[in-house]
């Protein structure tokens, strides 16, 4: 039996063959067993996208049709505290366009047991939270008679992040070397030691200051500890998914950032992938649409082909296709022209676009296949 | 805040990578008709590579999780960045 089932493994795909194995008796006889999977495999190939079927074209408007009734809002108040996520239609352009810079990055940090069953979710939270100078000073002085710098230091936030005094000025006298740092209870004064310092100079460190990093993960910027189902998690705004992932109370299985990008760099191009899927999908399941995963796949295994993700832009994956004319088309047509013309392109008229424009049968569907005779 | 040493092969977002032996890639290429670099690309410093000795050329076989297939088999060339 398990004999039979083996030898149609690659006929087939192992989610209906699982299935099979579901509903099929286990007292199923062999001939009938035969037959049974002869006729699924007819099925399958039955139903497999022909030769020449424009999927793409098919895939753009499944896309495109629930997106014109997708919300244009781009913020929207995701739960408790002021955390905005991009949602919707703007989001979708987002990750399609292959945009580097997110208007808001954020990532899902899972925790390991026993934290994520709540045990000091507040103080790990804020442990990954990025502080700067800036977030614990009231305000920055500039003394122009005696040329120095004055900051008061918020001691309530200090402590509420769990910073003391003294290593604040450590932090401080790294990034600020030629100053006399002198710290009173709650205020630092900066004196310069080179007598020719003026105030542009003063300006600029005052500046400089304020960047400081303190404590917790670059580019965090806020974090918010949910409950999700029967575990405890922790949102951050801003992200940054090397660093948290090698934290070692953080479930480095499951954590994820929204910044594709980023996924590629530290997980790699097949996770980026699955990535994009998972993320427009997320969208578009979110909007209450349906649309079957497939198109959505077929769009990121595009985007992922050349090894990098390519943006459905011009400068993306349209700059890869091999005809001047097609690239025309799409944006821009003037300057790909003249570029062309510059290099002497020669166009083979192989795809669909340059072949409508100028007026001939285009290879899709039976106008694909072509006679070939062999030359003696 | 102690640090680990973190696997990205146990990610979930991450897929098994696998390289193709030589006979295994003559089949393939004479099956679909092309070269290697028909193939979509992956750079040899991809992070999905840890692991997986390969050099510029190879072919690398994925298996994805899909929702429809269950699983599904990807080839990806190597190059060099």
């Amino acid at each position: 039996m398990g004999d039979l089932y083996k030898e149609y493994m690659d006929k087939l795909p192992a989610r209906v063959m699982q299935e099979l194995k579901e509903y099929l008796p286990g007292s199923v006889s062999q001939s009938k067993l035969r037959q049974v999977l002869d006729k699924t495999v007819e099925e399958y190939e039955e139903s497999k996208a022909a030769p020449g079927e424009c999927i793409g074209n098919v895939s753009a408007e499944s896309i495109g049709e629930p997106g014109t009734q997708m919300t244009l809002n781009t913020f929207h108040f995701a739960g408790v505290a002021e955390m905005n996520v991009t949602v919707g239609l703007p989001r979708i352009i987002e990750i399609l366009d292959g945009r580097k810079e997110l208007s808001t990055p954020s990532m899902e940090i899972y925790l390991n047991k026993p934290y994520s069953q709540g045990k000091d979710i507040k103080k790990l939270a804020l442990s990954v939270k990025e502080t700067l100078f800036n977030d614990i000073a009231v305000e920055f002085l500039i003394n122009i008679v005696d040329l120095s710098i004055t900051i008061v230091l918020d001691r309530g936030q200090m402590k509420s992040v769990g910073l003391i005094p003294s290593t604040v000025v450590n932090a401080m006298k790294k990034q600020t070397k030629g100053y006399i740092v002198k710290a009173d209870s709650n205020e630092i004064i900066l004196k310069s030691r080179s007598k020719d310092v003026n105030l542009n100079n003063l300006y600029n460190t005052k500046e400089k200051l304020k960047k400081v990093h303190l404590k917790g993960i670059k580019g965090v910027k806020q974090v918010l500890p949910v409950k999700r189902g029967d575990e405890f998690m922790i949102i951050t705004a801003g992200s940054n998914l090397k660093e948290i992932l090698r934290l070692d109370f953080v479930d480095s299985s499951r954590t994820v950032t929204n910044n594709v990008f980023e996924i590629a760099n530290v997980l790699g191009i097949e996770a980026a992938r699955q990535a994009i899927i998972n993320e427009v999908f997320g969208v578009i399941e979110n909007q209450g649409l349906n649309v079957d995963i497939r198109h959505i796949m077929l769009v990121a295994d595009t985007m992922c082909t050349t090894s990098v993700i390519k943006g459905i832009t011009r400068y993306g994956v349209v700059s890869e296709k091999s005809s001047v004319l097609a690239r025309a088309s799409f944006e821009t047509p003037i300057k790909h022209i003249i570029n062309a013309a510059l290099v002497g392109e020669i166009d083979f008229l192989e795809s669909v676009v340059e072949n409508i424009m100028i007026n001939q049968p285009v290879p899709v569907g039976t106008g694909l296949p072509t006679l070939v005779t062999k030359v003696k | 805040m102690a640090k680990q040493a973190f696997d990205i092969r146990k990610h979930n977002l991450v897929p098994k990578h696998a390289k193709v032996s030589d006979r295994e890639k003559k089949t393939l290429l004479e099956k679909y008709n092309i070269s290697v670099y028909d193939l979509p690309l992956i750079r040899k410093n991809d992070p999905g590579l840890v692991g997986v000795d390969v050099k510029p050329g190879d072919i690398v076989k994925i298996i994805r999780q899909s929702p429809t297939a269950g699983e599904a088999v990807y080839y990806r060339c190597v190059i060099n960045v």
